[in-house]
């Protein structure tokens, strides 16, 4: 008989997926990375830290919440909500950004740097900088900027710098463009909090690590609250897919459980009227990681377009490419108009205004519920508050009402 | 033996460093880009760096990313940059390095790349955002494959265990990037440039080039005395982006080219007299 031994996963790899695609300035400072978080991450010590910091000042363990007047509005599977909206600063960022600050000051150095797209990453990081006594600046663009004004303003009272960016698209990939060159440049005094599942290794491992709390908790909560710990359908929005690899990790090896993630479909099907990088990427490499990315033939990256600022990228985590290959999680999109209905719908029937990210989520499960038997569990997580996207909403009811208008 | 390698081969018989300057292919078409070739070979290039332009150029400064946004608008495909080299190749008789991101290398796959760049006649291929640890995947067996030299870069960060990597993985020349950071001007060169470039050199068996932020004559004449090649950039990039109405714009170049190399010419000169 043959046996074919199974090749051993390399380090930084998902399958042939991530690695360091970065220029050699950044290769020791990377490995220099590794070496901490490695050692810290297995430290009693540092994890009782950080366990602390999350129980006190992030505000975890977040509720997990039976949706029921959601579930009865759409009538089928008992939907469940992990409320990262409730943690500090309104969003699962922060679970990450103080993680990496407790390394940052481990490291002995004394800035941070962060991109930041919806602004909830720049705003954790400000924070947890704050919180730790670190300089921070925080790298936006400059359209980006203009659609989340208030998360703005609340890093600059943070006391972050706040660096517009106006290159390309202005938007998160320009973002973290601009974050790249900092680094490059200060990187022996600065940490670059990268706020995805994204770039060189040991980001991609590293955030999601400090992540997967949100399915962790949700799992021993469901046990309590619902009698099993396996939801049949766990469903989030995948942007650089951090908050879906948060809540995935912990059902990964339970193949009861189905993973669906979300991307942005944005407002049509063409290359740059979205940001699904399953529905129209190509493998390539991107910021440090070889993923799946939207690109032309000749490999150069097209801009895309979501109502969600957080959603507006056109790579997405390495992992999920290797999840999505393995056949464990599904990938489908929402578009910006569905999105903007299931915020509509969650403030109508929860009182809950959600983040136009995690309102993807929403519109997904909103799709599976009818579905579904009433003795099913739809675990949904909740990344974010709505709070920074009231405007984005207002914005979008209005123009398509006179769009509508018109049309008549 | 490589035309690069004859290049530095005969730079060390005069005594002097090879200046190679560095140009964005398409900036602001390809046909120029084809008559600054020919204008940068006359002023004194003895290697040319022919930049790929890629939308998200993490590791340039204002300037390089500004060429890149024209070279684009332009309309410039990897497919025209090999062509044009194609044409040009023989008669410039000065080697040209692709200076690259990696995406538009895989986008194309690394062997068809490979094999596409060695019969334009591409000397060698030198990825900014690819360390050796990527590069030996894939590129670096390919380009072997084809007699194209692979160069990757070394900068302050580099501890030994990397020197001693980037100078296995490497051939025709080792691009030493002078400090951390991006490309572009600056007007002070690192106080420590000349002791780290003699580090390296012990380390590594391969010419060394340093570029990153030489810009003036002095600066190219105080890298020469350490290095074994001087790169300048954006100082270019910048002069053809500033002139962009002039009607002769290759003699521009022709002339800033011959007096950013001038001094190594002149120590040479003088060193023989």
């Amino acid at each position: 008989m043959l046996i074919r031994s199974k090749p051993r996963p390399e380090p930084g790899y998902f399958g042939e997926f991530g690695g360091r695609f970065v220029p050699e300035t950044l290769m020791a400072p990377l490995d220099e990375l590794i070496r901490v978080y490695d050692r810290l991450s297995r430290t009693r010590a540092f994890r009782r830290r950080l366990a602390d910091v999350l129980r006190d000042y992030v505000g975890r363990p977040t509720p997990l919440y039976f949706a029921e007047r959601l579930s009865t509005e759409l009538g089928g599977a008992r939907i469940f909500l992990k409320r990262e909206d409730l943690l500090h600063t309104g969003a699962h960022k922060i679970n990450n950004a103080v993680g990496q600050c407790l390394l940052t000051r481990e490291m002995g150095k004394e800035r941070v740097i962060a991109e930041t797209g919806a602004g909830q990453h720049g705003v954790a990081t400000a924070t947890a900088a704050a919180f730790l006594g670190l300089s921070c600046t925080v790298y936006m663009g400059s359209e980006d900027m203009r659609r989340q004004r208030l998360n703005v303003d609340r890093m600059r009272l943070l006391g972050a710098e706040v660096v517009p960016v106006d290159s390309g698209s202005r938007t998160l990939k320009d973002a973290i463009n601009e974050a790249l060159r900092d680094w490059v440049t200060h990187v022996r005094t600065t940490h670059y909090v990268l706020g995805s599942v994204l770039g060189p290794d040991p980001f991609p491992r590293m955030v999601r690590d400090f992540h997967r709390v949100i399915g962790d908790e949700a799992r021993v909560q469901l046990k309590k609250q619902a009698g099993t710990d396996a939801p049949d359908l766990a469903v989030a929005c995948v942007g650089g897919g951090s908050n879906s690899i948060g809540l995935f990790t912990a059902f990964l090896d339970d193949r009861r459980v189905r993973l669906i993630g979300v991307e942005a479909g944005g407002r049509g099907s063409r290359l740059g009227e979205h940001a699904a990088r399953f529905h129209g990427g190509k493998t390539g490499v991107l910021h440090g990681t070889r993923t799946m990315v939207l690109q032309d033939d000749e490999g150069q990256i097209v801009e895309t377009h979501s109502v969600s600022a957080g959603l507006d990228y056109p790579a997405i985590g390495p992992e999920h490419v290797w999840l999505q290959q393995q056949g464990r999680v599904e990938y489908t999109w929402a578009s910006d108009a569905e999105a903007i209905d299931a915020f509509h719908l969650l403030a109508r029937t929860e009182g809950i205004l959600p983040a136009l990210e995690s309102a993807h989520a929403i519109a997904e499960a909103a799709k599976h519920a009818p579905r579904l038997s009433g003795k099913r569990i739809l675990l949904v997580n909740l990344s974010g508050r709505g709070d920074k996207d009231v405007e984005s909403v207002n914005d979008y009811d209005r123009m398509h009402a006179v769009a509508a208008a018109e049309a008549r | 033996m490589s035309a690069i390698d004859d290049v530095f081969m005969r730079c060390a018989r005069e005594e002097r460093a090879a200046f190679i300057p560095f140009l964005m292919a398409g900036d602001p078409n390809l046909d120029l880009t084809g008559a600054f070739l020919d204008a940068a070979a006359a002023g004194g290039a003895d290697i040319i760096e022919l930049g790929v332009p890629f939308s998200d150029p993490i590791a340039d400064g204002p300037t390089n990313q500004r060429a890149t946004v024209r070279a684009l608008q332009a309309g410039t495909k990897l497919s025209g940059i090999l062509e044009l080299v194609a044409r040009r190749r023989d008669r410039l008789g000065v080697p040209i390095v692709l200076f690259t991101y990696f995406n538009p290398l895989h986008a194309r796959g690394v062997e068809r790349f490979a094999e596409q760049a060695a019969a334009s006649g591409v000397d060698g291929v030198l990825c900014v955002d690819l360390p050796p640890e990527e590069g030996g995947r894939a590129l670096v067996p390919a380009l072997r494959a084809q007699g194209v030299d692979a160069i990757f870069l070394l900068s302050p960060t580099s501890t030994k265990e990397r020197i001693d990597r980037v100078a296995r993985a490497s051939s025709g020349f080792i691009y030493y990037v002078s400090r951390t950071g991006v490309t572009g001007e600056r007007t002070a060169l690192p106080p420590d440039l000349a002791k780290d470039v003699k580090r390296l050199g012990k380390r590594a068996d391969l010419p060394i080039a340093v570029g990153f932020g030489i810009s003036t004559p002095a600066q190219v004449a105080a890298v020469g005395e350490a290095a074994d090649g001087v790169v300048v950039g954006s100082a270019l990039v910048r002069h053809l982006e500033e002139n962009a109405g002039h009607p002769d714009l290759p003699a521009l170049l022709e002339d800033r080219v011959r007096e950013l190399s001038a001094p190594l010419r002149q120590k040479a000169e003088r060193r023989r007299a």
